[in-house]
C-alpha cells in the first residue's frame, strides 16, 4: 500500500529497549537474577502490591508475593478467584523437563516456541519460559494438581500441537481447571494468612499514574456500584486476553480488554495488537442465539480427517456423500503434515473453503471432521477411550453422535498473542506497572503453540514476577503509597465517574451488545484469518463510525449505584471500539505476513505466509496518540528490534 | 417454540422478591437455558425494561459461575449438567419454566438470580490448601503416585464450585463440596501432610456457615462435575480420623 495512506494514520516512533542482558539468550535470565536487587524480609510488608486478576498468572503472582511477605491487594470481577478463565483450558501444560529419550531439551522447547511464533517473539523470554518451566510441574503437583500418572507412578505426558516430542503434562481434559484451582487455593492460603487481601466482584476501570509511575488503580464495586481508588507501590495486571473483541470467541463471556486498554491510554505501550490466534476446531455457530463458541481440543485432528464436499452448496447428509465427492483439502494441499498443520494454516484453509461456498451445516459455516476411517482402523473402543469426553461434549452441545455423523467444526478466535508490551523484567513502559499471562506479549510471537499459555501463566506468576517486582520496589524503600487525596488520584476517579455517568445518562436506542456484535462482524470480515490491506482503511472508517454511533445511541438501562450488568458491558464495549481500531491499524501497518497475521499481499508462490525479515523483525509497541502537536490523534508505533541467535531465522514449511 | 418463563426478580438482598411471568415466543430447541435468558433480556432491553441479572462465564460447564434453580431443580432438568449445558429441548411448546436463584440459607440473594456463594470459598480458606511455598517442592517424579490414585483424586478435584449441591440439599449442607476437597487432598502426597488439621478446620467452617447432612443424596444428582456421593461420607470419616489421631497429618 502507498506510504502516504498509512502515514495519515500513524506516526513511526522510536526504537525501544527490551532490557535483555547483553549475554547469550540462554544465559539472560541467570544473568538478570544475579543482578536483581532484593528486599529484606522485614521490609517486605511495608510494600503494597496490587494484582489485578486471579487467573493462572494473577493468582500465582499474588500468592508467591504473599508467601514472600509483601502486602498484596488482589482484585477480580468474579465472585471467587477460582472462576478465572484459565479454568476452561483443556489440553495441557508444556514443560521441557526432558525425561524421556525423545530428545527434548530446553533448547528444543525454545526452538519450537520461536519457530511456532514465526520469529516475532523475544528469544530470551522463551528461554526463561523453558528454564523456569521445568519446575512448574513440581510446584503445581505439590499444591494439589493431580497430574495424570503412568502405571509405574511417574508423570504421564502427551504430545501436543505439532511438536515432535512429548512434553505436555495434563489432568484428563481439564488441565486448566486443576492448575487454576490449585493456584486459587494457594492464594486462599495467603488470604487466610493475612498477606493477601481479596477484593472480589471489583472491576478495575483505570490506572493511576503519577510522575510517570504506576501508583494505583480505580475500581468499581460491581454490587454496590461504588467507585474508589487504591494506591500501591506497584501494580501487576494479569487480566487475560482480548479475543472477545471479535464478539463470539472461545473465551469466557466476561473476559475483556478494559484493564489493559485503560493502562494503554495512561501510557503503556501495546504490542502487536493484530496478532490474534484463530483456532481451527471450534463448534460452528448453530443459531443467531448461540452466545459463544466452544473449543473442541485440537487433539481431535490426530485421528479425525477434515473434509468438505467437492461440490458447492452440497446439502446432502454427509454419510450420503460418496468418497470421490469429498475433498480432504488439508491432506491434498499439505501432503507432509495433512490434518496436523499448525493452527493458523488449518484455520485459513478451512475458512477459505467456507467462504468459497463449500461450507456445510444449516448455516453453511462449517467443514467436517470425520472419524469414520479412525473407527474403521482402530475400532470404536480405542476411539472412545481417546476422545470420549470430547465426543460427549459435542453430543451435549449439538445432539449429534460423532460415531455415526461427522463432526462439524469451524475456526474461532481463541487467543491473543498481542498485549501490553513489557521488557525482559515484565515491566511495561510505565515504571511500576507489570504484566503476566495472556494480557502481555513476548513468548508466543505471531502464533502460540498449544499448551504454552498455561505454562506462561504459571511461569510469569510463580517464577518471574516474584523476582522482578521486588527489584523495582527496592528503589522505593520507606516511601509511602500515594495518598488518596493526591490530585492524580482524585482526577482519575473523577474521569471514571464522568465516563460512567455519560454511559448511564445517554438516552440511546440500542443495548451495548448490539454494538459488540457489529464490531465483531467488522473484525471477522477484515481482520480474521486473512487481511487484505486494500480493505483495512475502510474497516477503520467503519469502526470509527460505529464508535460514534455507540456514543450517540447506546442505551444503558438502570443506574450506576447498584449491580448493573448492562453498564459493565457498555464500558467494555466502549474500550473494544477503541482497541479494534488499533488492531486493524497494526494489521495495516505490518507490511508482511507472520504466523496468524496473514496478509493477502505477502504470500509465497504456493500460498503460504511470507515474512519480510529485512524490514519487520521487530515487535510493534504502540503508544497512545498525543492530544496536541503535529501527530495529534495518531498512534505512535515504536519498535523493539528482535534478534535471533539461538534459533536462526528460517521460513516455515509444512508441505 | 413458545415458553412462559416465571423468573424471580429481586432488586437487592433486603428487597422483597417475586416471580414475574414473561413469554418467549421464539425459543429454539438448541438454545441453552442461559441463551434463553439472553433472549429474554434482549426482549426486555428492547422494551426499556430492566434485564434479569444472572451469572455465567465459560458457558461450557467448567467455571461454576452459572447456577439457577429450574422448576425446583438446581441447574435444570438433566442430572449432572450445569445450567449452561441444559437445553430448551428438555421442554415442550407452551411449557411454563420457573427460574429462581439457588435457594439455601448459606447463599444470600444479591440481585434477581445472583447469589453470594463466597461461603464456599471461606471453607477453602479455612484449610483446603497445601502449605508449600513457590519453588520449594521436590521433583514430582520422585513422588510416586499410582495411576489409580491420581485418577481418583481427579474425580473429587473435578468439583466446579457452583454450589448446586448446597441448593439441592433440603438442609442447605455443603458436605459434598467439603468432602470433595478433603478427599482430593487426602489422595495427594503433599496434601496428606495436613490431612488431620485440615479436616478439623474445614469442617468447623462448613458447620458455621452451612446446614447439617442427613444423607439424602440430592447433592450428587445435581452435581455437574459428577462428584461421587461418597464425598459426604468422607466428611465424617476425615473428622473422626482427626479426632482419634490428634495429629496434623
Ligand atoms: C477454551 C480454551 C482452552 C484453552 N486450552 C489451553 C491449553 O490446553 N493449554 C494452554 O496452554 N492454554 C490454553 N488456553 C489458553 C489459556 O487458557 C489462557 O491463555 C490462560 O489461561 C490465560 O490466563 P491468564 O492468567 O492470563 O488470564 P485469565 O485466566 O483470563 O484471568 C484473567 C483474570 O483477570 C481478571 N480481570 C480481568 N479484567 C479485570 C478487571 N478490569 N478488573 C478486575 N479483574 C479483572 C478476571 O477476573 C480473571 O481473574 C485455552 C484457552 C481457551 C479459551
Ligand atoms: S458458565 Fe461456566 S459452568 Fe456454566
Amino acid at each position: 500500500m502507498a506510504e502516504t495512506d498509512i502515514d495519515a494514520l500513524r506516526v513511526v516512533g522510536r526504537e525501544i529497549d527490551g532490557h535483555v542482558p547483553d549475554v547469550a539468550p540462554a544465559l539472560a535470565w541467570e544473568d538478570r537474577l544475579l543482578h536483581y536487587n532484593l528486599v529484606n524480609p522485614s521490609n517486605r510488608r511495608g510494600f503494597t502490591i496490587i494484582v489485578v486478576g486471579t487467573g493462572l498468572a494473577g493468582a500465582a503472582a499474588a500468592a508467591a508475593l504473599g508467601e514472600l511477605g509483601y502486602n498484596v491487594e488482589v482484585f477480580t470481577y468474579h465472585d471467587m478467584p477460582r472462576r478465572a478463565h484459565s479454568v476452561a483450558a483443556q489440553g495441557g501444560v508444556n514443560s521441557p523437563r526432558s525425561r524421556k529419550v525423545d530428545n527434548d531439551s530446553i533448547e528444543r522447547f525454545v526452538k519450537d516456541t520461536i519457530k511456532g511464533g514465526d520469529f516475532r517473539g523475544r528469544e530470551a523470554d522463551a528461554f526463561r519460559l523453558g528454564q523456569e518451566g521445568v519446575r512448574v510441574i513440581d510446584h503445581m503437583q505439590a499444591i494439589g494438581a493431580p497430574f495424570a500418572r503412568e502405571y509405574g507412578g511417574q508423570l504421564a505426558t502427551r504430545s501436543f500441537g505439532g511438536v515432535q516430542v512429548s512434553r505436555t503434562y495434563y489432568t484428563r481434559g481439564q488441565t486448566g481447571q486443576q492448575l487454576e484451582i490449585a493456584s486459587a487455593h494457594a492464594l486462599s492460603r495467603q488470604v487466610a494468612a493475612g498477606t493477601c487481601h481479596l477484593h472480589a466482584r471489583q472491576e478495575m476501570l483505570d490506572l493511576i499514574v503519577k510522575d510517570g509511575r504506576a501508583c494505583g488503580i480505580v475500581v468499581r464495586d460491581l454490587v454496590s456500584g461504588a467507585v474508589r481508588a487504591m494506591t500501591a507501590h506497584a501494580v501487576i495486571l494479569a487480566t487475560g486476553g482480548y479475543g472477545n473483541i471479535y464478539y463470539k470467541a472461545t473465551l469466557a463471556k466476561n473476559s475483556n480488554a478494559t484493564a489493559i486498554w485503560r493502562a494503554h491510554k495512561r501510557g503503556a505501550y501495546f504490542a502487536n495488537p493484530a496478532f490474534v490466534q484463530i483456532h481451527p476446531t471450534a463448534l460452528p455457530l448453530m443459531s443467531q442465539w448461540q452466545s459463544k463458541k466452544i473449543l473442541m481440543s485440537e487433539s481431535l485432528r490426530n485421528d479425525g480427517r477434515i473434509w468438505a464436499p467437492k461440490a458447492k452448496g452440497d446439502t446432502r447428509d454427509p454419510n450420503a456423500i460418496p468418497e470421490d465427492e469429498r475433498d480432504y483439502f488439508l491432506e491434498r494441499r499439505y501432503p507432509a503434515f495433512g490434518n496436523l498443520v499448525p493452527r493458523d494454516v488449518a484455520s485459513r484453509n478451512i475458512r477459505e473453503r467456507i467462504d468459497a461456498g463449500y461450507g456445510v451445516g444449516p448455516l453453511a459455516n462449517a467443514v467436517y471432521l470425520d472419524f469414520r476411517d479412525a473407527i474403521g482402523r482402530l475400532g470404536r473402543s480405542v476411539v472412545r477411550e481417546r476422545y470420549s469426553n470430547l465426543f460427549d461434549m459435542y453430543t451435549e452441545q449439538t445432539g449429534e453422535d460423532p460415531f455415526t455423523t461427522p463432526m462439524r467444526i469451524a475456526p474461532s478466535v481463541h487467543f491473543t498473542m498481542g498485549g501490553l508490551w513489557s521488557d525482559f523484567d515484565m515491566m511495561t513502559s510505565i515504571p511500576g506497572l507489570f504484566v503476566g499471562g495472556e494480557c502481555g506479549w513476548s513468548y508466543h510471537g505471531a502464533n502460540r503453540l498449544g499448551a504454552n499459555s498455561l505454562l506462561s501463566g504459571c511461569v510469569d506468576g510463580w517464577f518471574t514476577l516474584p523476582y522482578s517486582v521486588p527489584n523495582y520496589l527496592a528503589g522505593y524503600l520507606g516511601e509511602p503509597v500515594l495518598p488518596l487525596d493526591d490530585p492524580a488520584v482524585t482526577e482519575t476517579l473523577a474521569e471514571v465517574e464522568a465516563r460512567t455517568q455519560r454511559l448511564t445518562a445517554n438516552k440511546g436506542i440500542h443495548g451495548p451488545d448490539y454494538f459488540a456484535e457489529r464490531l465483531g462482524g467488522i473484525l471477522d470480515v477484515y481482520a480474521s484469518v486473512s487481511r487484505n490491506p486494500a480493505d483495512l482503511p475502510g474497516a477503520i472508517r467503519e469502526i470509527r463510525a460505529l464508535r460514534d454511533q455507540f456514543w450517540r445511541e447506546v442505551k444503558v438501562i438502570g443506574t450506576a449505584d447498584r449491580l448493573n450488568q448492562e453498564l459493565e458491558t457498555a464500558g467494555r464495549v466502549a474500550d473494544y471500539l477503541e482497541l479494534a481500531e488499533l488492531l486493524v491499524l497494526d494489521a495495516l501497518d505490518r507490511d508482511e505476513s507472520a504466523g496468524a497475521h496473514f496478509r493477502t499481499d505477502h504470500v509465497t508462490p504456493d500460498g503460504e505466509a511470507m515474512r519480510d525479515d529485512d524490514h519487520w523483525t521487530f515487535v510493534s509497541a504502540w503508544q497512545a496518540p498525543p492530544t496536541t502537536g503535529p501527530g495529534a490523534g495518531k498512534p505512535i508505533r515504536n519498535y523493539e528490534p528482535l534478534v535471533f541467535t539461538a534459533v536462526p531465522l528460517q521460513q516455515r514449511n509444512y508441505k | 417454540m413458545r415458553l412462559i418463563l416465571e423468573v424471580w426478580r429481586q432488586a437487592s438482598p433486603q428487597a422483597q422478591g417475586h416471580f414475574e411471568p414473561y413469554e418467549i415466543a421464539d425459543a429454539r430447541e438448541e438454545m441453552s437455558l442461559l441463551e434463553l435468558l439472553d433472549r429474554l433480556n434482549h426482549q426486555l432491553i428492547e422494551a426499556n425494561q430492566d434485564p434479569v441479572a444472572f451469572e455465567s462465564d465459560c458457558r461450557e460447564g467448567i467455571c461454576g459461575t452459572c447456577g439457577i434453580d429450574v422448576n425446583g431443580t438446581p441447574h435444570g432438568p438433566e442430572d449432572n449438567v450445569p445450567a449452561c449445558g441444559q437445553h430448551v429441548r428438555s421442554f415442550h411448546d407452551g411449557d411454563t419454566v420457573r427460574i429462581e436463584p439457588f435457594r439455601a440459607a448459606g447463599f444470600t440473594i444479591i440481585r434477581d438470580l445472583i447469589v453470594d456463594r463466597t461461603g464456599l470459598d471461606r471453607i477453602i480458606q479455612a484449610g483446603g490448601t497445601v502449605a508449600v511455598d513457590a519453588g520449594t517442592a521436590m521433583d514430582a517424579d520422585s513422588v510416586l503416585v499410582t495411576h489409580e490414585q491420581s485418577e481418583q483424586a481427579l474425580d473429587f478435584a473435578a468439583c466446579i464450585g457452583c454450589g448446586a449441591c448446597v441448593s439441592a440439599c433440603p438442609n442447605g449442607a455443603a458436605y459434598l463440596f467439603t468432602g470433595a476437597k478433603l478427599k482430593h487432598l487426602s489422595l495427594m502426597p503433599h496434601g496428606r501432610m495436613e490431612r488431620g488439621k485440615r479436616a478439623v478446620s474445614m469442617v468447623a467452617q462448613m458447620e458455621h456457615e452451612f446446614g447439617p447432612c442427613s444423607q439424602i443424596g440430592e447433592c450428587a444428582l445435581a452435581c455437574p462435575a459428577g462428584v461421587p456421593l461418597s464425598a459426604i461420607a468422607t466428611v465424617n470419616a476425615e473428622r473422626l480420623r482427626a479426632m482419634l489421631r490428634h495429629r496434623d497429618n
